[in-house]
Protein backbone atom coordinates (compact mmCIF):
# COMPACT_ATOMS: atom_id res chain seq x y z
CA UNK A 1 0.00 0.00 0.00
CA UNK A 2 1.25 3.15 -1.57
CA UNK A 3 0.64 6.65 -0.41
CA UNK A 4 0.85 9.92 -2.84
CA UNK A 5 -0.59 13.40 -3.59
CA UNK A 6 -2.42 14.24 -6.42
CA UNK A 7 -3.56 17.38 -8.07
CA UNK A 8 -6.49 17.65 -10.47
CA UNK A 9 -7.04 17.00 -13.14
CA UNK A 10 -6.11 13.32 -13.65
CA UNK A 11 -4.21 11.92 -16.22
CA UNK A 12 -4.15 8.58 -17.28
CA UNK A 13 -0.22 8.14 -16.00
CA UNK A 14 -1.46 9.30 -12.44
CA UNK A 15 -4.46 6.77 -12.14
CA UNK A 16 -2.34 3.59 -14.15
CA UNK A 17 0.14 4.06 -10.84
CA UNK A 18 -2.90 3.64 -8.55
CA UNK A 19 -3.57 0.05 -6.86
CA UNK A 20 -6.33 -0.91 -4.86
CA UNK A 21 -5.65 0.19 -0.79
CA UNK A 22 -3.50 2.84 -1.32
CA UNK A 23 -3.86 6.34 -0.16
CA UNK A 24 -4.08 9.51 -1.70
CA UNK A 25 -4.50 12.72 -0.65
CA UNK A 26 -6.05 14.91 -3.00
CA UNK A 27 -5.37 18.63 -4.45
CA UNK A 28 -6.84 21.24 -6.79
CA UNK A 29 -10.94 21.26 -8.03
CA UNK A 30 -13.58 18.82 -7.63
CA UNK A 31 -16.81 18.99 -8.38
CA UNK A 32 -19.82 16.95 -6.97
CA UNK A 33 -22.89 15.37 -8.22
CA UNK A 34 -25.31 12.90 -6.80
CA UNK A 35 -28.45 10.87 -8.42
CA UNK A 36 -30.05 13.78 -9.60
CA UNK A 37 -27.16 15.69 -11.01
CA UNK A 38 -25.62 12.54 -12.93
CA UNK A 39 -28.90 11.65 -14.69
CA UNK A 40 -28.90 15.52 -16.01
CA UNK A 41 -25.17 15.00 -17.07
CA UNK A 42 -25.49 11.51 -19.04
CA UNK A 43 -28.84 12.97 -20.58
CA UNK A 44 -26.46 15.93 -21.74
CA UNK A 45 -24.12 13.56 -23.00
CA UNK A 46 -25.82 11.40 -24.77
CA UNK A 47 -27.88 14.55 -26.28
CA UNK A 48 -24.17 15.58 -27.41
CA UNK A 49 -24.47 19.19 -25.55
CA UNK A 50 -22.20 21.05 -24.01
CA UNK A 51 -21.52 20.07 -19.91
CA UNK A 52 -21.38 22.23 -17.33
CA UNK A 53 -17.79 22.07 -16.48
CA UNK A 54 -15.10 20.16 -18.36
CA UNK A 55 -15.11 16.14 -17.72
CA UNK A 56 -11.03 15.58 -19.00
CA UNK A 57 -9.04 14.43 -16.06
CA UNK A 58 -11.86 15.62 -13.45
CA UNK A 59 -13.00 13.56 -10.31
CA UNK A 60 -16.73 13.78 -9.23
CA UNK A 61 -17.62 13.30 -5.22
CA UNK A 62 -21.01 11.73 -4.73
CA UNK A 63 -22.03 14.07 -1.95
CA UNK A 64 -24.85 16.30 -0.95
CA UNK A 65 -23.62 18.67 2.10
CA UNK A 66 -25.43 20.00 4.98
CA UNK A 67 -25.64 24.15 4.40
CA UNK A 68 -22.71 25.82 5.48
CA UNK A 69 -22.42 27.89 8.71
CA UNK A 70 -22.14 31.86 8.15
CA UNK A 71 -18.60 31.99 6.77
CA UNK A 72 -18.19 28.69 6.02
CA UNK A 73 -17.83 27.62 2.02
CA UNK A 74 -19.57 24.02 2.32
CA UNK A 75 -21.02 22.31 5.92
CA UNK A 76 -20.33 18.89 6.68
CA UNK A 77 -19.46 16.85 3.20
CA UNK A 78 -18.82 13.16 4.07
CA UNK A 79 -19.82 10.66 0.95
CA UNK A 80 -22.89 9.01 0.04
CA UNK A 81 -23.72 5.26 -1.23
CA UNK A 82 -22.24 5.41 -4.63
CA UNK A 83 -23.80 2.71 -6.03
CA UNK A 84 -26.88 4.83 -6.55
CA UNK A 85 -23.99 5.94 -9.52
CA UNK A 86 -23.42 2.98 -11.22
CA UNK A 87 -25.58 3.05 -14.33
CA UNK A 88 -24.01 6.50 -15.03
CA UNK A 89 -20.42 6.29 -14.19
CA UNK A 90 -19.78 4.21 -17.36
CA UNK A 91 -20.71 7.17 -18.95
CA UNK A 92 -18.95 9.38 -17.07
CA UNK A 93 -15.36 7.59 -17.25
CA UNK A 94 -16.12 7.29 -21.12
CA UNK A 95 -16.13 10.98 -21.67
CA UNK A 96 -13.10 11.61 -19.71
CA UNK A 97 -13.88 11.57 -16.15
CA UNK A 98 -11.05 10.21 -14.49
CA UNK A 99 -12.10 9.13 -10.87
CA UNK A 100 -14.91 9.37 -8.69
CA UNK A 101 -15.41 9.43 -4.59
CA UNK A 102 -17.74 7.63 -2.74
CA UNK A 103 -18.43 5.02 -0.38
CA UNK A 104 -19.67 1.34 -0.75
CA UNK A 105 -19.79 -1.22 -3.40
CA UNK A 106 -20.08 -0.63 -7.31
CA UNK A 107 -21.23 -2.87 -9.96
CA UNK A 108 -19.31 -5.20 -12.46
CA UNK A 109 -19.82 -2.34 -14.82
CA UNK A 110 -18.41 0.24 -13.07
CA UNK A 111 -15.32 -1.60 -12.52
CA UNK A 112 -15.19 -2.60 -15.65
CA UNK A 113 -15.17 1.08 -16.92
CA UNK A 114 -12.66 1.84 -14.68
CA UNK A 115 -10.33 -0.87 -16.33
CA UNK A 116 -11.01 0.58 -20.35
CA UNK A 117 -10.73 3.94 -19.16
CA UNK A 118 -7.97 4.18 -17.35
CA UNK A 119 -10.66 5.56 -13.97
CA UNK A 120 -9.99 5.11 -10.13
CA UNK A 121 -12.74 4.45 -7.55
CA UNK A 122 -11.96 6.38 -4.44
CA UNK A 123 -13.02 5.20 -0.75
CA UNK A 124 -13.65 8.55 1.33
CA UNK A 125 -14.85 7.48 5.12
CA UNK A 126 -18.44 7.63 5.06
CA UNK A 127 -19.47 9.79 8.46
CA UNK A 128 -16.97 11.82 8.78
CA UNK A 129 -18.40 14.75 7.39
CA UNK A 130 -16.66 17.13 9.65
CA UNK A 131 -13.03 16.11 8.85
CA UNK A 132 -13.96 16.15 5.06
CA UNK A 133 -15.72 19.59 4.98
CA UNK A 134 -12.74 20.74 6.62
CA UNK A 135 -10.87 19.71 3.38
CA UNK A 136 -12.94 21.78 1.26
CA UNK A 137 -11.46 25.49 1.06
CA UNK A 138 -14.16 26.70 -1.57
CA UNK A 139 -17.31 25.97 -3.08
CA UNK A 140 -19.82 27.34 -5.46
CA UNK A 141 -22.55 25.71 -6.98
CA UNK A 142 -22.21 25.95 -10.97
CA UNK A 143 -25.79 24.06 -12.00
CA UNK A 144 -28.79 23.13 -11.15
CA UNK A 145 -29.36 25.01 -7.88
CA UNK A 146 -32.92 23.95 -7.41
CA UNK A 147 -31.58 20.50 -6.48
CA UNK A 148 -30.50 21.81 -3.72
CA UNK A 149 -27.95 19.85 -1.78
CA UNK A 150 -27.79 17.83 -4.82
CA UNK A 151 -26.55 20.63 -6.64
CA UNK A 152 -23.19 20.38 -8.74
CA UNK A 153 -20.55 22.23 -6.96
CA UNK A 154 -16.95 23.10 -8.14
CA UNK A 155 -15.25 22.56 -5.04
CA UNK A 156 -11.24 22.97 -3.79
CA UNK A 157 -9.98 20.47 -2.09
CA UNK A 158 -6.50 20.70 0.18
CA UNK A 159 -5.01 16.82 1.60
CA UNK A 160 -8.71 15.59 0.86
CA UNK A 161 -7.56 11.79 2.09
CA UNK A 162 -9.27 8.98 0.21
CA UNK A 163 -8.37 5.50 -0.43
CA UNK A 164 -8.60 3.38 -3.89
CA UNK A 165 -11.38 1.18 -3.92
CA UNK A 166 -11.36 -0.32 -7.84
CA UNK A 167 -7.93 0.35 -9.63
CA UNK A 168 -7.46 0.14 -13.55
CA UNK A 169 -6.53 -3.28 -13.30
CA UNK A 170 -9.90 -4.53 -11.99
CA UNK A 171 -8.50 -4.96 -8.01
CA UNK A 172 -11.21 -4.37 -5.40
CA UNK A 173 -10.10 -3.45 -1.56
CA UNK A 174 -13.57 -4.48 -0.23
CA UNK A 175 -13.18 -7.90 -1.94
CA UNK A 176 -9.41 -8.04 -1.38
CA UNK A 177 -9.91 -6.72 2.50
CA UNK A 178 -12.80 -8.87 3.02
CA UNK A 179 -11.15 -12.10 1.57
CA UNK A 180 -8.09 -11.28 3.97
CA UNK A 181 -9.80 -11.25 7.28
CA UNK A 182 -12.85 -13.45 6.46
CA UNK A 183 -12.93 -16.42 9.17
CA UNK A 184 -14.36 -19.61 7.79
CA UNK A 185 -15.15 -22.17 10.45
CA UNK B 1 -51.63 15.92 37.16
CA UNK B 2 -48.46 17.98 36.52
CA UNK B 3 -48.42 20.63 33.81
CA UNK B 4 -45.80 21.03 31.70
CA UNK B 5 -45.53 23.89 29.13
CA UNK B 6 -45.56 23.29 24.89
CA UNK B 7 -42.70 25.64 24.63
CA UNK B 8 -40.63 24.00 26.82
CA UNK B 9 -40.88 20.24 25.23
CA UNK B 10 -40.29 22.51 22.25
CA UNK B 11 -37.09 23.86 23.49
CA UNK B 12 -36.09 20.59 25.41
CA UNK B 13 -35.94 18.93 22.42
CA UNK B 14 -34.73 21.32 20.10
CA UNK B 15 -31.81 21.08 22.53
CA UNK B 16 -31.10 17.39 22.19
CA UNK B 17 -31.06 17.62 18.59
CA UNK B 18 -28.38 20.75 18.67
CA UNK B 19 -26.46 18.36 20.92
CA UNK B 20 -26.80 15.24 18.96
CA UNK B 21 -25.59 16.43 15.38
CA UNK B 22 -22.21 17.52 16.62
CA UNK B 23 -21.34 15.05 19.98
CA UNK B 24 -20.80 11.56 19.52
CA UNK B 25 -22.00 10.01 22.52
CA UNK B 26 -20.12 8.72 24.96
CA UNK B 27 -20.80 4.85 24.57
CA UNK B 28 -20.34 5.06 20.75
CA UNK B 29 -16.59 6.86 21.58
CA UNK B 30 -15.62 4.44 23.70
CA UNK B 31 -16.52 1.56 22.00
CA UNK B 32 -14.83 3.13 18.56
CA UNK B 33 -11.44 3.72 20.68
CA UNK B 34 -11.41 -0.19 21.92
CA UNK B 35 -12.50 -0.94 18.17
CA UNK B 36 -9.17 1.05 16.90
CA UNK B 37 -7.28 -0.46 19.09
CA UNK B 38 -7.96 -4.14 18.33
CA UNK B 39 -8.53 -3.82 14.69
CA UNK B 40 -6.31 -6.37 12.87
CA UNK B 41 -5.84 -4.23 9.24
CA UNK B 42 -3.91 -1.27 9.64
CA UNK B 43 -6.48 0.37 6.77
CA UNK B 44 -9.56 0.05 9.15
CA UNK B 45 -7.95 1.17 11.80
CA UNK B 46 -6.79 4.33 9.72
CA UNK B 47 -10.40 4.87 9.16
CA UNK B 48 -11.40 4.53 12.52
CA UNK B 49 -8.98 6.95 13.51
CA UNK B 50 -10.56 9.37 10.87
CA UNK B 51 -14.10 8.51 12.22
CA UNK B 52 -12.47 9.06 16.22
CA UNK B 53 -10.73 12.60 14.96
CA UNK B 54 -13.87 13.48 12.82
CA UNK B 55 -16.10 13.48 15.92
CA UNK B 56 -13.30 15.78 18.30
CA UNK B 57 -13.57 18.22 15.10
CA UNK B 58 -17.39 18.12 15.15
CA UNK B 59 -17.36 18.67 18.87
CA UNK B 60 -14.92 21.21 18.98
CA UNK B 61 -16.09 23.11 16.25
CA UNK B 62 -19.79 22.80 16.65
CA UNK B 63 -20.14 21.02 13.10
CA UNK B 64 -22.26 17.92 11.90
CA UNK B 65 -20.72 14.75 12.55
CA UNK B 66 -21.89 13.56 9.32
CA UNK B 67 -24.11 15.26 6.43
CA UNK B 68 -26.28 12.65 6.38
CA UNK B 69 -28.57 14.21 9.99
CA UNK B 70 -31.06 11.69 9.00
CA UNK B 71 -34.76 11.31 10.00
CA UNK B 72 -35.82 12.28 13.53
CA UNK B 73 -36.43 9.51 15.54
CA UNK B 74 -38.40 9.51 19.11
CA UNK B 75 -39.21 6.94 21.21
CA UNK B 76 -41.78 8.89 24.09
CA UNK B 77 -43.12 7.66 26.98
CA UNK B 78 -45.52 9.91 28.64
CA UNK B 79 -46.93 9.95 32.03
CA UNK B 80 -50.39 9.35 33.00
CA UNK B 81 -50.35 12.07 34.96
CA UNK B 82 -48.69 14.58 32.77
CA UNK B 83 -50.73 17.31 30.95
CA UNK B 84 -49.45 19.54 28.16
CA UNK B 85 -50.48 23.13 28.20
CA UNK B 86 -50.69 24.93 24.98
CA UNK B 87 -50.61 22.31 22.43
CA UNK B 88 -49.90 18.77 21.70
CA UNK B 89 -47.13 16.62 22.58
CA UNK B 90 -46.30 15.55 19.08
CA UNK B 91 -46.91 19.16 17.77
CA UNK B 92 -43.93 20.32 20.29
CA UNK B 93 -41.66 17.61 19.18
CA UNK B 94 -42.03 18.33 15.82
CA UNK B 95 -41.32 22.08 15.98
CA UNK B 96 -38.59 21.36 18.61
CA UNK B 97 -37.21 19.03 15.74
CA UNK B 98 -37.59 21.80 13.08
CA UNK B 99 -35.45 24.13 15.15
CA UNK B 100 -32.79 22.34 15.98
CA UNK B 101 -32.10 21.01 12.46
CA UNK B 102 -32.53 24.65 11.26
CA UNK B 103 -30.58 26.29 13.97
CA UNK B 104 -27.83 23.45 13.83
CA UNK B 105 -27.49 23.78 10.22
CA UNK B 106 -28.26 20.01 9.87
CA UNK B 107 -29.75 18.90 6.48
CA UNK B 108 -33.51 17.96 5.44
CA UNK B 109 -33.09 15.16 4.14
CA UNK B 110 -37.20 14.37 3.78
CA UNK B 111 -39.01 13.70 0.95
CA UNK B 112 -41.43 12.68 -0.52
CA UNK B 113 -41.60 9.07 -1.40
CA UNK B 114 -42.73 8.99 -5.17
CA UNK B 115 -41.23 12.79 -6.46
CA UNK B 116 -38.52 13.07 -4.19
CA UNK B 117 -39.42 16.32 -3.81
CA UNK B 118 -37.96 17.84 -0.40
CA UNK B 119 -41.07 18.75 2.68
CA UNK B 120 -39.54 21.64 3.91
CA UNK B 121 -41.53 24.04 2.45
CA UNK B 122 -44.21 22.08 2.43
CA UNK B 123 -44.26 20.04 5.44
CA UNK B 124 -41.69 22.17 7.32
CA UNK B 125 -37.89 21.88 7.94
CA UNK B 126 -37.04 17.34 7.81
CA UNK B 127 -40.62 17.13 9.23
CA UNK B 128 -42.33 15.13 10.38
CA UNK B 129 -40.77 13.32 13.25
CA UNK B 130 -41.11 9.67 13.34
CA UNK B 131 -42.46 9.31 17.09
CA UNK B 132 -43.11 6.19 18.63
CA UNK B 133 -45.97 6.91 22.01
CA UNK B 134 -46.24 5.08 24.81
CA UNK B 135 -48.05 5.74 27.85
CA UNK B 136 -46.55 5.12 31.39
CA UNK B 137 -47.33 5.91 35.19
CA UNK B 138 -46.20 8.90 36.45
CA UNK B 139 -45.53 12.42 36.03
CA UNK B 140 -42.81 13.02 33.64
CA UNK B 141 -42.26 12.36 30.06
CA UNK B 142 -39.48 10.29 28.86
CA UNK B 143 -37.57 11.43 25.34
CA UNK B 144 -35.19 8.70 23.54
CA UNK B 145 -34.10 10.61 20.54
CA UNK B 146 -31.74 9.50 17.63
CA UNK B 147 -30.67 10.87 14.22
CA UNK B 148 -30.93 7.84 11.64
CA UNK B 149 -28.96 8.17 8.68
CA UNK B 150 -29.97 6.30 5.48
CA UNK B 151 -27.19 4.32 4.75
CA UNK B 152 -27.46 2.24 7.42
CA UNK B 153 -31.46 1.81 7.52
CA UNK B 154 -31.39 1.07 3.63
CA UNK B 155 -29.84 -2.45 4.63
CA UNK B 156 -32.12 -3.15 7.46
CA UNK B 157 -34.51 -6.21 6.74
CA UNK B 158 -37.63 -8.10 8.19
CA UNK B 159 -38.39 -11.89 7.88
CA UNK B 160 -41.51 -13.76 9.68
CA UNK B 161 -39.68 -17.92 10.43
CA UNK B 162 -41.40 -20.71 11.20
CA UNK B 163 -40.93 -21.02 15.21
CA UNK B 164 -38.23 -24.07 13.88
CA UNK B 165 -36.03 -21.77 12.86
CA UNK B 166 -34.73 -21.02 16.79
CA UNK B 167 -31.82 -18.92 17.55
CA UNK B 168 -29.23 -21.30 14.97
CA UNK B 169 -32.32 -19.70 11.92
CA UNK B 170 -31.56 -15.59 13.41
CA UNK B 171 -27.88 -16.02 13.95
CA UNK B 172 -28.06 -17.28 9.82
CA UNK B 173 -29.90 -14.39 9.18
CA UNK B 174 -28.01 -12.05 10.95
CA UNK B 175 -24.96 -12.96 9.14
CA UNK B 176 -26.94 -12.81 5.82
CA UNK B 177 -27.77 -9.28 6.03
CA UNK B 178 -24.81 -7.64 7.29
CA UNK B 179 -22.95 -10.00 4.77
CA UNK B 180 -24.94 -8.87 1.78
CA UNK B 181 -24.49 -5.13 3.25
CA UNK B 182 -21.02 -5.13 3.16
CA UNK B 183 -19.28 -1.34 3.80
CA UNK B 184 -22.45 0.35 2.63
CA UNK B 185 -24.50 0.72 6.18
CA UNK B 186 -20.78 2.62 7.42
CA UNK B 187 -19.29 -0.15 9.67
CA UNK B 188 -18.27 -0.11 12.53
CA UNK B 189 -21.79 -0.41 13.12
CA UNK B 190 -23.98 -1.55 15.86
CA UNK B 191 -27.06 -4.52 15.15
CA UNK B 192 -30.54 -3.86 16.82
CA UNK B 193 -32.33 -7.20 16.31
CA UNK B 194 -36.25 -7.51 17.52
CA UNK B 195 -37.78 -10.53 17.99
CA UNK B 196 -41.08 -11.73 18.04
CA UNK B 197 -43.97 -9.87 18.72
CA UNK B 198 -46.12 -9.33 15.40
CA UNK B 199 -44.34 -7.87 12.75
CA UNK B 200 -44.26 -4.67 13.16
CA UNK B 201 -43.33 -5.60 16.78
CA UNK B 202 -40.20 -7.15 15.86
CA UNK B 203 -39.42 -4.41 13.80
CA UNK B 204 -40.22 -1.32 16.13
CA UNK B 205 -38.05 -3.40 18.60
CA UNK B 206 -35.03 -3.18 16.69
CA UNK B 207 -35.00 0.04 16.29
CA UNK B 208 -35.77 0.69 19.72
CA UNK B 209 -32.48 -1.98 20.60
CA UNK B 210 -29.98 0.57 19.60
CA UNK B 211 -31.35 3.40 21.78
CA UNK B 212 -29.23 1.30 24.72
CA UNK B 213 -25.67 2.35 25.32
CA UNK B 214 -22.67 0.13 23.89
CA UNK B 215 -21.22 -1.72 26.48
CA UNK B 216 -24.21 -2.27 28.57
CA UNK B 217 -25.69 -6.02 28.98
CA UNK B 218 -28.55 -7.61 27.99
CA UNK B 219 -31.09 -8.08 31.40
CA UNK B 220 -32.00 -11.39 30.21
CA UNK B 221 -28.86 -13.93 30.50
CA UNK B 222 -29.80 -15.91 27.61
CA UNK B 223 -30.47 -13.05 25.07
CA UNK B 224 -27.23 -11.13 26.57
CA UNK B 225 -25.68 -14.70 25.41
CA UNK B 226 -27.24 -14.72 21.98
CA UNK B 227 -26.09 -11.30 21.24
CA UNK B 228 -22.42 -12.03 22.09
CA UNK B 229 -22.84 -15.21 20.12
CA UNK B 230 -24.28 -13.10 17.33
CA UNK B 231 -21.21 -10.46 17.34
CA UNK B 232 -18.82 -13.50 17.30
CA UNK B 233 -20.17 -14.42 13.82
CA UNK B 234 -20.95 -11.09 12.53
CA UNK B 235 -16.86 -10.42 13.13
CA UNK B 236 -15.71 -13.30 11.59
CA UNK B 237 -17.10 -11.59 8.15
CA UNK B 238 -13.90 -9.71 7.75
CA UNK B 239 -15.95 -6.61 6.11
CA UNK B 240 -14.17 -4.21 8.10
CA UNK B 241 -14.02 -0.57 8.73
CA UNK B 242 -15.98 1.35 6.02
CA UNK B 243 -15.84 -2.40 4.09
CA UNK B 244 -12.58 -2.16 3.53
CA UNK B 245 -11.59 -5.41 5.69
CA UNK B 246 -11.00 -6.15 9.42
CA UNK B 247 -12.13 -7.88 12.20
CA UNK B 248 -14.04 -4.90 13.66
CA UNK B 249 -17.44 -4.75 11.89
CA UNK B 250 -19.57 -4.63 14.56
CA UNK B 251 -19.37 -2.44 18.09
CA UNK B 252 -22.12 -4.70 19.02
CA UNK B 253 -25.50 -6.61 19.09
CA UNK B 254 -28.80 -5.36 20.78
CA UNK B 255 -31.88 -7.77 21.09
CA UNK B 256 -35.12 -6.94 22.60
CA UNK B 257 -37.45 -9.74 22.49
CA UNK B 258 -41.19 -10.38 23.16
CA UNK B 259 -44.07 -13.18 23.33
CA UNK B 260 -45.06 -13.94 19.83
CA UNK B 261 -47.75 -16.32 18.52
CA UNK B 262 -47.70 -19.64 18.56
CA UNK B 263 -47.32 -19.85 14.72
CA UNK B 264 -44.36 -17.23 14.12
CA UNK B 265 -41.06 -16.31 14.84
CA UNK B 266 -40.60 -12.73 13.28
CA UNK B 267 -37.26 -11.16 13.32
CA UNK B 268 -36.47 -7.94 12.20
CA UNK B 269 -32.72 -6.66 12.51
CA UNK B 270 -32.13 -2.80 12.08
CA UNK B 271 -28.74 -1.40 11.74
CA UNK B 272 -26.95 2.10 13.15
CA UNK B 273 -23.63 3.27 11.11
CA UNK B 274 -21.00 4.64 13.71
CA UNK B 275 -22.46 7.88 13.62
CA UNK B 276 -24.74 6.81 16.64
CA UNK B 277 -26.17 9.86 17.25
CA UNK B 278 -28.96 9.13 19.87
CA UNK B 279 -29.45 10.43 23.73
CA UNK B 280 -32.20 10.76 26.48
CA UNK B 281 -33.72 13.20 28.58
CA UNK B 282 -36.02 13.18 31.14
CA UNK B 283 -38.63 16.34 31.22
S1 LIG C 1 -24.67 5.54 7.22
FE1 LIG C 1 -24.39 6.90 8.99
S2 LIG C 1 -22.26 7.58 8.93
FE2 LIG C 1 -22.77 6.69 6.93
S3 LIG C 1 -23.36 8.45 5.70
FE3 LIG C 1 -25.25 7.60 6.56
S4 LIG C 1 -25.60 8.68 8.50
FE4 LIG C 1 -23.49 9.10 7.85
Amino acid sequence: MASYTFTTPLTSEDTKQLVAGDTVLLNGTIYTARDAAHKRLVDLIEAGEELPFDLEGSIIYFVGPTPPKPGDPIGSAGPTTSYRMDSFSPTMLKNGSKGMIGKGKRDQGVKDACVEYDGIYFGATGGAGALLGKQITSAEVIAYPELGPEAIRKITVKEFPVTVINDTKGNDLYQMGRAQYEVKD
Amino acid sequence: MREVAFDDVVKAVRDIILHCGTDLPQDTYDALVTAMETEASPVSKEVIRQILENADIAKDEKRPLCQDTGLAVFFVNIGDEVKINGGLLRDAINQGTEQGYTDAYLRASTCEPFSRANLKDTVGYNLPAIIHFDIVAGDKIDIEYAAKGGGSENVSRAKVFPPAAGKDGIVEYVKEVISDAGGNPCPPITIGVGIGGTFEKACISSKHALFRDIGSHNEDPEMDELEQRILVEINKLGIGAMGMGGTKTALAVHIESNPCHIASLPVSVNVQCHSSRHTHITI
